[in-house]
């Protein structure tokens, strides 16, 4: 019973990762219907930016802070600069800008901080003050970290006015024009945003992969897979379809099969319950009438 | 009565086609204007030119100013509101939230919350739905919630597309009356494009008819009922 427990709570904190990065792909999927594959790689470079400030002297939580800030500031620049030149162009062009991005960015981390791997700090304690053997100071700050974000990220959009602008602009672009909404101006928030989420990601990730240009390949699949699980339309089902994929993930990998194929189990979970949902487990089946 | 709004040699044009030509059209400060016309004649065009939603030329004034929308959120802004095709609704949020983001541009918080108790004095069926999905509103609602909505605004204009549309005669009957009131004691001047031109001409004091995107006929609405191929063609009797 204690090695289950242990099993399934640090799922949970490598889930809280898998939870952002979904949330991050959801965010920007109902604005646009697009998936950005970059996703990862930014948060990756994000997380390179921490490590730079931190590096330099700084301390963690003012690195974590300024590195939020930086990385609302490079999505919504990416947006404006980049996505925005390709609006209305056919899927497979913008498939190919995200993969060119993602790309990119990998190589820019390469570049400018090797591709050496680094080891990158927990702002929690060595030793556990409780919960000892069960969960590590770092996984037990994870998920507190995840899910404070999450509690801000739904209390930003169900209760601020601009929120509910950003709402709008996504489900109905023509109307959210039509009240005065600027809705180029809530993409690129919204794609700050989604940077921002995808950093914190990165950040409580860095501890348990350590750092390198690489690090969110495997992360992002998770990623695109609790995104799926949850349902695409519904990003606080993303959210819980992160945990449970890291829970099965690590599940899967202690009981049924062993680390090295773990993946592929938790993936197949994931395809039977998607053949038996399409729209996910919290996916919605939105009620109309004409 | 001065023009609230005067359009001078509109055109309005999708990609290379050309749907509206030289338009001169004009909504008293507090009237209302009815543009009829049958289908494809360009009566939703000319709402959407008005917000910056097709490519256009020609010079729109607006409170004796020029108006030159670069984009449909600059109609929002000097006070213009449009109730659009198809009735805008933002399906899955609430009733409640659809009407607050008709006030987006407005600062003034007491006033919006007037407005909004209004609004639901006005429809009181949305204040009943206020908490509800508003993709679960039945066509009428929407329609309702539609005009609400843009009423949040607390628009000098309001811009309303076939408000009329699949909706049932009583539930027309009804809307066309709130409008009446809204228009008489709100002092709210109306741009309304319509295919029951009966229940339009009733309403308005000025009326257009758009045939092939070109003013065939245009003057008071009495004038225009009175008209032999309108009342045969339009009217019906």
């Amino acid at each position: 019973m204690f090695a289950f427990t242990h099993q399934v709570l640090s799922g949970l904190a490598m889930g809280g990762v898998y939870a952002s990065l979904a949330l991050a792909i959801v965010m920007i999927y109902q604005a646009t219907r697009l998936v950005n594959f970059a996703q990862g790689e930014m948060a990756m470079f994000s997380t390179y930016l921490a490590w730079a400030m931190i590096d330099a002297g700084a301390p963690y939580w003012l690195a974590f802070f300024l590195t939020l800030v930086l990385s609302f500031v490079l999505g919504a620049a990416i947006e404006r600069l980049v996505i925005r030149r390709f609006d209305g162009a056919p899927v497979l062009t913008v498939v190919i800008v995200f993969i060119g991005l993602l790309v990119i960015i990998n190589s820019l981390a390469g570049w400018l901080f090797t591709y050496s791997i680094k080891s990158f700090e927990s702002p929690f304690p060595d030793t556990a003050r409780f919960g000892a053997g069960y969960i590590s100071p770092h996984e037990m700050g994870a998920i507190g970290v995840t899910l404070a974000m999450l509690a801000l990220i739904y209390g930003f959009f169900r209760f601020t006015p601009l929120g509910l602008a950003m709402r709008a602009a996504a489900q109905n672009p023509i109307s959210a024009r039509l009240v005065g909404i600027d809705v180029g101006r809530m993409l690129a928030i919204g794609w700050g945003l989604a940077a921002a989420v995808g950093a914190v990601a990165g950040m409580m990730a860095a501890p348990i992969v350590y750092l390198d240009p690489n690090m969110m390949g495997g992360i992002l699949l998770y990623g695109f897979a609790a995104a799926l699980l949850g349902g695409i339309d519904n990003p606080w089902g993303a959210a819980v379809g992160g945990f449970i994929v890291g829970v099965l993930e690590n599940i899967a990998g202690a009981y049924l099969v062993g680390a090295e194929i773990k993946l592929s189990v938790a993936l197949a979970i994931i395809i039977g319950v998607l053949v038996a949902r399409p729209s996910g487990l919290f996916g919605r089946v939105i009620v109309t009438r004409v | 009565m001065a023009a609230l709004l005067e359009t001078r040699g509109l055109s309005a044009f999708y990609g290379q086609t050309q749907a509206l030509t030289d338009v001169d059209l004009a909504v008293e400060d507090g009237g209302v204007t009815a543009v009829l016309g049958a289908n494809g004649a360009g009566k939703t065009t000319l709402l959407r030119a008005l917000c910056a939603m097709t490519r256009r030329e020609g010079a729109i004034f607006f409170d004796g100013k020029a108006f030159n929308p670069k984009a449909a959120e600059d109609a929002a802004r000097r006070g213009i509101a449009h109730a659009p095709d198809g009735r805008g609704t933002f399906l899955d949020l609430t009733v409640d939230e659809n009407l607050r983001l008709g006030a987006y541009t407005r600062r003034d918080r007491p006033g919006v919350g007037a407005d909004l108790e209004r609004a639901f004095a006005y429809f009181p069926r949305l204040k009943e739905r206020r908490g509800q999905q508003a993709g679960t509103l039945s066509g009428g609602e929407q329609q309702m919630l539609a005009i609400s909505r843009a009423l949040m605004l607390r628009p000098r204009l309001l811009l309303l597309d076939e408000p009329s549309f699949g909706l049932a005669p009583l539930v027309v009957k009804d809307i066309f009356r709130i409008l009446a009131a809204i228009n008489r004691e709100d002092r709210v001047a109306m741009l309304i494009v319509e295919q029951n031109a009966n229940l339009a001409l009733d309403l308005a004091d000025r009326a257009y008819l758009l045939e092939t995107g070109r003013v065939a006929l245009h003057g008071p609405s009495s004038a225009v009922r009175a008209d032999e191929a309108v009342r045969r063609v339009y009217l019906g009797y």
